[in-house]
């Protein structure tokens, strides 16, 4: 058994929450650049290049990304044979983010209850979620979702007989819907399967995918690229100005489901797509 | 085109841009999102006052994020604007004469910018740091209970902007796209 004090949670969520809203990933500044490179359209290669700008402009870690520095979403990944001490798990986190964005100058952007809409001011909670792993380690996964594209973001119960074009059609539909709205050019996670909650939850985890990797099933990897193209030849565009690169990428996830069912979740990042892991 | 405008934002001013256009906005820029655009069009239902003179105004629907010490403001990039939608043609008929923020409007407020001679302009979504460098100074001059999305005077300097919708029914849009895919044809 392990025992790991909560303030090193509490510690790592709070740079993670600094880190991830000045800095994005080189997989997804990677795939900017390329794009910026390869993109036909002038008006929509002139917007990739304003976006580039901006990723070193926050870089000197001044000012985040985005204004919208998210709702902290906050996976964890517990060995069993962990124990943890000093306080609980989930107030450490909440601590994480309160300090985290109180000390990174970052937006408050939590209000406590849906309807009566009063901002929390330290933007906790965090929405977190947990998985017991095998072994002794924590990983913890931070993702500030921004809500200009998560509010483009939909989930669908197709009958089975749907089948790939259905789900295909869906995430395509998606995304023509969504338009200019979600920052495009976007990074789309597609959750397959499971349940309701299921199919939303792993759309948001395919998010978090490396950009770079491909599929480990060769079908699912040839739906993603297939997908990509459908996407980019919709026309939308970086900011939907009208272009090439309307997705940076698509990104699935599948899980068994029921014989009577066929859960498609689509959930939109914008291309300030941030998160980070830690493992203690 | 590009075109670098100044205030005073008249309609005359903006009666020349095109669907497409960039421009450079200097001067004052007044910041409003959900919350603000709430209150505002409740206090006008009221009979109340504007906080800021309406007329010939431009509308950034922005919350920045907290500003540093020794800087005007945050990280500043536009908000969805379709959440405005609803209160939009209230100002629009007021004076107000360019809105700045980003994605698709409703059918009303389509026709409320036609109706009045105004413009709506996109900033680029998810470049708020790039944004903030273009605002030299910022002042909370309402509803500074609602944090980020508090009433704020920006003073702006070469702010770049792209036409969305212009004053004769112009939408980049649809525009903008239908272009592009005709090129590839």
């Amino acid at each position: 058994m392990r025992v790991i004090d909560v303030k090193e949670v509490a510690e790592a969520v709070a740079e993670m929450a600094v880190q991830t809203n000045h800095f994005l990933g080189d997989d997804v500044k990677c795939r900017i650049k390329c794009r910026a490179m390869e993109e036909p359209w002038p008006v929509a290669k002139n917007v990739l290049e304003k976006i580039e700008e901006n990723i070193a402009i926050a870089e000197e870690g001044v000012l985040p990304l985005c204004q919208d520095t998210g709702l902290a979403c906050v996976f964890l990944e517990v060995g069993q044979d962990v124990h943890f001490t000093g306080g609980l798990l989930e107030d450490a986190i909440n601590e994480g983010v309160r300090k985290g964005y109180a000390e990174g100058f970052l937006r408050k952007s939590v209000v406590g209850d849906p309807l009566r809409r009063i901002n929390t001011k330290d933007n906790t909670p965090a929405h977190i979620h947990y998985e017991i792993v095998p072994g002794e380690q924590v990983k913890i996964t931070f993702a500030p979702k921004g809500f200009g594209s998560e509010n483009m973001s939909q989930i669908k119960m197709l009958p089975p007989s749907a089948g790939e074009d259905g789900v295909k059609d869906f995430v395509v539909r998606v995304c023509e819907e969504a338009g200019a709205n979600p920052c495009p050019p976007v990074v789309v996670g597609v959750g397959i399967g499971g349940t309701f909650d299921k199919a939303a939850l792993m759309a948001k985890k395919a998010l978090m995918l490396p950009l770079d990797r491909e599929n480990g099933d060769p079908y699912y990897a040839e739906m993603e690229k297939e997908l990509l193209e459908r996407i980019n030849n919709l026309g939308i565009g970086p900011q939907g100005f009208g272009g090439e690169t309307t997705a940076l990428a698509v990104k699935i996830m599948t899980a068994p489901t029921h014989i009577a069912g066929l859960p498609v979740a689509v959930n939109i990042n914008c291309h300030v797509s941030r998160h980070a892991e830690r493992i203690l | 085109m590009e075109y670098r405008i100044s205030e005073p934002f008249t309609k005359e001013k903006f009666a020349q841009l095109k669907a497409g256009d960039t421009v450079l906005l200097t001067g004052t820029v007044y910041t409003a999102r959900d919350a603000a655009h709430k209150r505002m069009v409740e206090m006008l239902q009221e009979g109340g006052q504007l906080p800021f003179e309406i007329k010939n105004s431009v509308i950034y629907y922005v919350g920045p994020t907290p500003e540093k010490p020794g800087n005007p403001i945050g990280s500043a990039g536009p908000t969805t604007s379709y959440r405005m939608d609803a209160y939009a043609p209230v100002l629009l008929d007021l004076g107000e004469t360019g809105m700045i923020g980003k994605g698709q409007r409703s059918q009303t407020v389509k026709e409320a910018v036609l109706r009045n001679g105004a413009v709506y302009f996109a900033a680029i979504g998810g470049a708020g740091a790039l944004m903030a460098q273009r605002v030299e100074s910022a002042e909370v001059i309402a509803f500074e209970d609602l944090g980020a999305e508090a009433v704020r005077k920006l003073s702006v300097k070469d702010f770049p902007v792209t036409v969305i919708l212009d004053s004769k029914g112009g939408d980049l849009y649809s525009e903008g796209r239908a272009a592009y895919l005709e090129s590839r044809e």
